[in-house]
């Protein structure tokens, strides 16, 4: 048995100030996790899994026996796995402004007792760090045996590596990158655009409307699966399939190519269980990101105050975050004279690949975990 | 471990940063981090080795050498090792000059290709030389710059590279004193410690 089993999500309560990096502060606000395995006595076997744009807290394992799919990064996480539970106590978070669970612009403001809504703070990815600390403390970690990531996850794992230093010792940096790009920018834009053009997206304030804007948050998402395939991934996987009507002359019957449908589908799964204000303050997040901002965007020297021990990993066919993304962070840490490993992984997925059972990037992981010494539990 | 890399260890000072140019499974690297306490970082192109060197808790680059080396920076490793790779390289002379810039050192083994099994290979059946040492048929193989020993010093003339040390080594106890005495004649690797 290699799966986690049952697990049950955690709730915790901060009175807060938090301090946020657009200058507001957060009062009584809640994260929910779920945690794997055993801490140890002394506490150094924790790993913290950082979650990339639409992902939660749930990572490993099944809510309860009737579920059908387990946790987003179930492949990864479990006993015998890459990240191993035999050893490592897993943490898993939902970050604040998310909508699974934690603080965010489907909770009620505690000061005027209405939805937040589109006035939630716009959190950065420094904000979701210092959220992640105090939740270290509350359960008793004063320092992370790894911080591990993927994508916008990468991004606070390297975040964690300038912002507490001191707190982690092995930092996994998975298909990711310094900042966004102006393409990454503009992708991001065109999905709040398509939300925000939406009739019932009322300002932000769809849910006083008693409504959702189901369509555009369909397209926003729709534009960003794109982005998450490669051109190969989705030439094998669709192809030029037609699943219904023909393109023979004269036929009446609508055409749908199966890439359509298959898009039309996962957008509109997506607009019933993601909040669309969420989305709009994740994207923001990712857009804002820079790891350098406060070294005058000079990442060798954000890099040259860290103590962690770094693992960056990319994928070939990943061209939202490709290898020279990765290139660049192994370069920086190089110059920065860090400890630091890279591997790129042949892979036909695109950025997905992060999240699929690849065979190297696995041995990759399993094999570089090993180095990380920890008590017995 | 291959003989090459024994003596290479007896060059390289404790506590020292090593930069393995195709560290291969991470071995060596692995043992001078146990022996003499170095720092070491290895550079590879082969999955399988980067996995295996990443197991034995080596850190190592996945960064393919003829593409060049411009992300070290100067005189950021004590010494710069390339063991078995110079002939595989496309600008051997280039990464030379790069090793040396990166590293205050270098230290480099090849196979000799004037040894004389070579020579007469070559000389009688007037064909490519196939032996245990370079398994491989011209059109397959990855060896694709052979010199010898008087090749590289030559190489190295030219550079202004120092030659600080050397070491030849034969294939058997007879041919390892041979090999001190007229190396480009019974030297089956060759092993020099360089620096500018």
């Amino acid at each position: 048995m290699d799966s986690v089993g049952l697990v049950e999500q955690h709730s915790v309560t901060f009175a807060g100030p938090l301090a946020l990096a657009c200058g507001s502060g957060l009062n009584d606000f809640s994260l929910v996790y779920e945690t794997y395995g055993e801490l140890n006595p002394q506490a150094d076997n924790a790993i913290l899994i950082c979650h990339a744009l639409s992902g939660h807290h749930h990572a490993a394992g099944f809510h309860s026996p009737d579920d059908t799919k387990p946790g987003w990064w179930d492949n990864c996480i479990g006993p015998g796995k890459p990240i191993d539970t035999n050893r490592f106590f897993v943490v898993a978070v939902n970050n604040l402004g998310g909508c699974h669970g934690s603080t965010g612009p489907s909770s009620i403001n505690p000061e005027t007792g209405d939805l937040w809504g589109p006035t939630f703070p716009q959190i950065q990815v420094c904000d979701w760090v210092a959220s992640q600390a105090l939740l270290a403390d509350h359960l008793g970690i004063s320092c992370w045996a790894a911080v591990v990531g993927g994508s916008l996850g990468g991004m606070q794992a390297m975040q964690w590596s300038v912002q507490y230093p001191d707190r982690i010792r092995y930092c996994l940096v998975i298909a990711s990158a310094l900042d966004l790009s102006a393409q990454n920018i503009a992708f991001n834009e065109i999905a709040r655009q398509a939300i925000q053009a939406d009739p019932e997206f009322h300002g932000g304030y769809y849910q006083s409307h008693q409504t959702n804007p189901a369509q555009g948050l369909a397209l926003a998402r729709m534009v960003g699966h794109v982005t998450y395939l490669s051109d190969d991934a989705m030439a094998q996987k669709f192809g030029r399939d037609i699943r219904s009507g023909s393109l023979a002359a004269n036929s009446d019957d609508a055409i749908e190519f199966q890439v359509e449908s298959y898009l039309r589908y996962q957008g509109s799964q997506f607009s019933t269980n993601f909040d669309a204000n969420t989305y709009i303050l994740m994207t923001r997040a990712l857009d804002y990101f820079d790891l350098a901002a406060n070294w005058n965007g000079d990442p060798v020297a954000a890099f040259a105050t860290t103590q962690a021990q770094f693992l960056v990993v990319s994928f070939s066919t990943d061209w939202r975050f490709p290898p020279r993304r990765s290139v660049e962070i192994t370069n920086a840490l190089i110059a920065a004279d860090r400890p630091v490993s890279y591997a790129e992984i042949e892979a036909n997925e695109g950025h997905d690949a992060f999240l699929l059972p690849i065979p190297r990037y696995h041995a990759v992981l399993s094999a570089y975990l090993q180095r990380i010494e920890v008590g017995s539990v | 471990m291959r003989v090459d890399l024994t003596q290479i260890q007896r060059w390289i000072l404790k506590q020292s940063k090593v930069l393995d140019l195709g560290c291969g499974d991470g071995e060596f690297l692995a043992q001078l981090r146990d022996s003499h306490s170095t720092q070491g970082l290895g550079l590879e192109i082969d999955p399988d080795n980067i996995t295996q060197a990443l197991s034995r808790g080596i850190d190592v680059v996945e960064q393919n050498m003829d593409a060049g080396l411009g992300n070290f920076p100067d005189h950021s490793f004590d010494v710069v090792v390339m063991a078995h790779a110079l002939q595989v390289l496309h600008y051997p002379d280039k990464v030379l000059d790069e090793m040396l810039r990166i590293g205050r050192r270098g230290i480099v083994t090849f196979p000799n290709f004037a040894h004389w099994r070579c020579r007469l290979h070559l000389g009688t059946r007037g064909r490519m030389p196939v032996s245990k040492f370079l398994p491989h048929n011209w059109y397959d193989t990855p060896n694709i710059h052979f010199c010898t020993v008087r090749d590289f010093e030559a190489l190295c003339a030219q550079k202004g590279i120092i030659i600080q040390q050397r070491e030849m080594v034969g294939d058997g106890v007879i041919s390892n004193v041979l090999a001190r005495i007229r190396p480009n004649l019974f030297a089956t690797t060759a092993i020099y410690h360089i620096s500018r």
